[in-house]
Order: C-alpha cells, then sequence, then structure tokens
C-alpha cells in the first residue's frame, strides 16, 4: 500500500515511502520536521496550510502527498538564504503583518506566489490574490502595506 | 481518511481499464480539491484512487474550427487566464475567475468540477448558455452529452461507473453576443453563491430586438438551471427595461431553491428574480456595445 515518492523540498531532494492517503501538509510537518507550514481549516478554505507546488500557490491540507511525487515543493522555511530574510518576511516584521502568527506562513507564500507573477501588482490586485488567506487577528491591513513594501504599489 | 490505494496511470486506456476492472470500488481523482474533501468527511470511501494527473491527453487546452475543447484535466486558472478564453470566450474567463480561490483554481479541474454535480459551482451555468457538451470515454467508446441533460440531481450527473469525462467542448458565443455573469455573495468573497446567473444575448442588427437568449442559474436547484421560460418571454421581443423586469419575473417558477446558511428557499427565490434581471440588463448592454 505504501509507495515511494521522490520530490524536492527547498531545493532539497528527499525519496519517501507514504501511504495514499498522507497529506501533503503531514508530509511536511511530520516526515520532514517543516512544521513552518501551519494546517488550520482542513478544508481548503483557510489558507494557514499554502504552500508552492511547481510554483503555484496550493491547499497542503487537501492535496495527497502522492501529488507532489516528481515535484519542487517550496515552503516558508525555504524562503531566508544564506541567514537573510526574504523581502516579504523582512517587510511582514517592519509593517507589522502579522500578530498571532498563525497564518503568517501561508500569507508569506501566497504573496510570493503573486510576485512571482507579477511582480508590481495594484492594490486591487492583491486584495484579489490574497481573499483567501485568513487572518483571524483580522489585521489585513498591515498584511497589505507589507505585501505593498516589496511590491512597490502606488499607495 | 481510510487507506486507499493509489495508481497514476500515463494513459487514458490504462485509466479506463482500472476503472472498469474496480467498478464502483474505484474512483478517479484529478485536482482533488472536491474528492479529498468528501474522502475527509468520510462521504465517499473509495478502495482505489485513479489519478488523471499524469495523462497529457487530457491537460489540452485549444479551440479547434470555433469549439474551444477542454480537457479534463486543465485547471481553473488555466482557463481563466488562457489568453484564447479571454478574447473569445470572456463569459468563460469571467466566471472561472471567481470560483473560490487562486489556490484553490491552481488544483480545480473543469472536468472535476463537471462531473462533481454541485449545483452551487460557478462554471456550470456558463457553460450551459454555452450549450458546452461532455465527451466521455469507457472502454465500450465514446459518447457526447450535451450538458442541459449532464445534470440530474444533486451530486448526480449522467456520467456512468466505468466512465471518464476526458473533455468539455464549449462553442463559439454568436456573433456579437452580449454576456453576463453575476454571483450574489453576500457573506465573503471566496463562498458559493446564494445565487448565480449567466447570460447571453443578441440583438437583431441595429435594433433593441432580441434575436437570442440564454440564461441560466446555478445554487437555485438541485441542478444547474436553464431558464427556458424567461428566454421564451423575451425571443424576439423588443427589450425594453419593463420587458425585462417581466420576463425576470418569470425565473421564480423555474427555480427551486433549498433553504440553507445562505439564505430560505423564499429569499433565494426573490434573489434569482432580481439578479436575473441584472443579468439580463448587463448582457443586453453588452449586445449594444
Amino acid at each position: 500500500m505504501e509507495q515511494t515518492i521522490r520530490l524536492r523540498v527547498n531545493g532539497q531532494e528527499h525519496e519517501l515511502r507514504v501511504r495514499p492517503r498522507r497529506l501533503l501538509v503531514d508530509l511536511l510537518r511530520y516526515d520532514l520536521g517543516l512544521t513552518g507550514t501551519k494546517e488550520g481549516c482542513s478544508v481548503g478554505v483557510c489558507g494557514a496550510c499554502t504552500v508552492l507546488m511547481n510554483g503555484k500557490n496550493i491547499a497542503s491540507c487537501i492535496t495527497p502527498a502522492v501529488f507532489a511525487d516528481g515535484a519542487e515543493i517550496t515552503t516558508i522555511e525555504g524562503l531566508a538564504q544564506d541567514g537573510r530574510l526574504h523581502p516579504l518576511q523582512q517587510a511582514f516584521i517592519d509593517y507589522g503583518g502579522f500578530q498571532c502568527g498563525i497564518c503568517t506562513p501561508g500569507q508569506i507564500m501566497a504573496a510570493k506566489a503573486l510576485l512571482d507573477t507579477n511582480p508590481h501588482p495594484t492594490e486591487e490586485e492583491i486584495k484579489e490574490w490574497m481573499m483567501g488567506n485568513l487572518c483571524r487577528c483580522t489585521g489585513y491591513y498591515k498584511i497589505l502595506d507589507s505585501i505593498k513594501a516589496v511590491a512597490g504599489s502606488a499607495p | 481518511m481510510i487507506d486507499f490505494d493509489y495508481r497514476a496511470p500515463t494513459t487514458l486506456e490504462e485509466a479506463l481499464d482500472l476503472l472498469h476492472q474496480h467498478g464502483e470500488d474505484a474512483r478517479p481523482i484529478a485536482g482533488g480539491t472536491a474528492l479529498v474533501i468528501l474522502m475527509k468527511q468520510r462521504l465517499v470511501q473509495p478502495k482505489l484512487i485513479v489519478s488523471l494527473r499524469r495523462i497529457p491527453t487530457l491537460e489540452q487546452l485549444r479551440a479547434d474550427n470555433g469549439l474551444l475543447r477542454l480537457g479534463a484535466t486543465v485547471t481553473h486558472r488555466t482557463v481563466e487566464t488562457a489568453p484564447l478564453v479571454r478574447e473569445r470566450w470572456p463569459l468563460l474567463a469571467e466566471t472561472f475567475r471567481h470560483v473560490a480561490t487562486v489556490r484553490i483554481r491552481n488544483m480545480a479541474t473543469v472536468g472535476g468540477g463537471v462531473v462533481h454535480g454541485d449545483p452551487n459551482q460557478d462554471p456550470p451555468p456558463a457553460l450551459l448558455v454555452l450549450e458546452a457538451r461532455a465527451r466521455l470515454r469507457s472502454l465500450a467508446g465514446e459518447r457526447e452529452v450535451p450538458l442541459t441533460e449532464f445534470f440530474r440531481d444533486y451530486y448526480e450527473t449522467a456520467i456512468q461507473p466505468g466512465e471518464i469525462l476526458t473533455e468539455v467542448l464549449v462553442p463559439a458565443p454568436p456573433p456579437r453576443a452580449g454576456w453576463a455573469w453575476v454571483k450574489f455573495l453576500p457573506r465573503t468573497a471566496d463562498d458559493y453563491a446564494t445565487v448565480s446567473v449567466a447570460c447571453l444575448l443578441t440583438l437583431e442588427d441595429g435594433t433593441d430586438r432580441c434575436q437570442e437568449v440564454r440564461l441560466a442559474l446555478g445554487s437555485a436547484g438541485t441542478t444547474p438551471i436553464r431558464a427556458r421560460a424567461v428566454e421564451a418571454a423575451l425571443r424576439g421581443e423588443r427589450l425594453t427595461p419593463e420587458r425585462l423586469r417581466e420576463a425576470a419575473q418569470l425565473v421564480a417558477g423555474e427555480v427551486d431553491p433549498i433553504s440553507d446558511f445562505r439564505g430560505s428557499a423564499e429569499y433565494k427565490r426573490d434573489m434569482a428574480v432580481v439578479w436575473t434581471r441584472r443579468a439580463l440588463e448587463q448582457a443586453l448592454a453588452r449586445a449594444r456595445a
């Protein structure tokens, strides 16, 4: 019943034995110890579990790990390079883009997917894209400010 | 989720073989955004999941003599962003753009959405007014089913065990058609509609007389609904504001909404009338432009 899958996570190759029912979020957290990715609603609605699969933001809580066989996965742990935070991570600190922090990895991964496809989005484009990432502290203005700072959007 | 076996064949024939061998115990999967949730809730408990994700022939999006061919595993995001769709099927691009969130649209597929048969989904009403057809393959052969005959009941479609939806075929909209797609969302922007309406409308040259009109609703019954009575009341008529208002009233007799946390059946019936009129007005404005 177990299957062998090969995937790259944050640039590192992994070969793992997984049951088909293993979800990507659980593979990341329990098999690889990458607990930056959070599980919130478990039904793809809240955005806390957002990671990139082949560059696209997806909900890892409803994605079977076997879907990632042969794929490149990027999680929040993969953003800092040589001890330097990614510009989005730095902006979330500088602009107070998080409060309790649970939604933050998902927010930053979603924002990264946006800026990778559209480096200078308008405020409306940011809002439309980020609409699916919920913050229960409701700190949305600061999240928007953080992303705009990196995107260089007009205020 | 309970345990299941998983196979990811690389040809349609292998996938059909697996479904044929395992019958009701097997389910195909593509994006998983619907099926995985149903499995987590134990509403569906397949013994075997057959992934269609590694079958390249199902991933194609192309136009062929004015017919848009959407492969079963083309994602919602691809439909939304494809220049071909944006230019020639703007109604579809607009509809797919409003399904859930980008994160879901990156995974959810055209075929998966159609066979899911949930009447609250956004694309089916748009596909109905475009008179789209589902192409179904099984070991026994191939058939095409117009989507008007495809949706049978809540989560129930014409697809049979052992069949795979391979393509959704979408004819071009009539020349100079005005279109509209409206979605009433009183709760959150990523919700299912409380009611949604898709409309295509053409005018006789240089007049306000309706030549052709097609109208369909989502979240308004156990299936997506084509509003034939509204259409019949408008075809050949001069489209005055009063005429649109009167025709929209007829939709109340065509919908059969259920009461849920998005509103009572009575409220949804009233909203179906309001949003039908708005869809007609928007489509008319575009047809005049």
